[in-house]
């Protein structure tokens, strides 16, 4: 019972902020409504039991993500009107065509069947932190090792792009 | 009247067809990328409760995988629309569309 209030309220608010994101004409109002978003997603992700995964998608995607997001639109600046008119001929109602199609065909795949595969019999999931680090550094230690490897170069790729300047012919002395 | 797993991936599919319409639709590269990030967050709504459904861990650990892999694009495609910002004091795609460096 308590879940489908949740599952109710913060599913309005999850379409709510999904919605507000795209319509919003300041960008800072469409990071406040995907941040607003995100939170609902994380009480979907405690009602699923995957406590972990909510307290990350709380830091990560709420916190820096949206942080960062923030300070872009800060640096690139907000009180630019933007134009929003369209130049390609039919890109708006062929994109909500598509839209709509795309959406209609999930639902039709979701009411055959919302998942395949075996169903575990044991215990529910339940996403604790414990859990989580057995799975995260027994099977998947090896993905875990190259995710790192991963941040390390698009963090050296972000540093790149931000030192080099535009002049092709100086470039900053690192 | 409980909630099954399969609401929670229709919920999802939703956000997900919302994210594809602020591709389609805006013309402003951060909010462009902000839809990217919310088809993200619909795909890992959907990881967690299909391991519900199956009561499996590995929708979890998928979703911790999705993240970091989203964090990293987070700092590789806010660097690139800073710079692009930086040469043609511009956010909007439409203007960046000559692609002649």
């Amino acid at each position: 019972m308590a879940e489908t209030v949740l599952f109710i309220i913060f599913g309005i608010f999850a379409l709510a902020g999904a919605v507000i994101m795209v319509w919003a004409r300041n960008p800072v109002y469409s990071a406040m409504g995907l941040m607003l978003t995100m939170f609902s997603i994380a009480v979907f992700y405690v009602s699923n039991s995957a406590h972990f995964v909510a307290a990350v998608q709380v830091i990560i995607y709420a916190g820096a993500v949206m942080t960062l997001f923030l300070f872009v639109i800060m640096l690139i600046g907000v009180d630019k009107a933007e134009n929003r008119s369209e130049n390609l001929p039919v890109q708006r109602p062929l994109a909500l065509t598509l839209i709509v199609l795309f959406g209609a065909g999930v639902v039709v795949a979701g009411r055959l069947a919302w998942t395949t595969g075996v169903r575990n019999p044991l215990n529910p999931v339940n996403g604790t932190v414990e859990a989580i680090g057995n799975e995260l550094f027994r099977r998947w230690l090896l993905p875990f090792e190259i995710t790192a490897l991963l941040l390390i170069v698009a963090a050296a790729g972000a540093i790149a792009l931000a030192l080099f300047t535009d002049d092709d012919d100086v470039e900053v002395d690192a | 009247m409980t909630v099954t797993p399969g609401w929670y991936m229709a919920l999802a599919a939703v956000l997900f067809v919302i994210g594809t319409g602020g591709i389609l639709l805006r013309r402003n590269a951060l909010v462009m990328f902000m839809s990217v990030e919310l088809m993200l967050n619909a795909v890992n709504l959907t990881f967690v409760a299909a391991g519900r459904q199956l009561n499996v861990l590995d929708g979890q650990v998928a979703v911790f995988f999705v993240m970091v892999v989203a964090a990293a694009e987070v700092v590789v495609g806010l660097a690139i629309i800073v710079a692009v910002f930086r040469r043609r004091q511009t956010a909007s795609v439409d203007e960046l569309s000559e692609l002649r460096g």
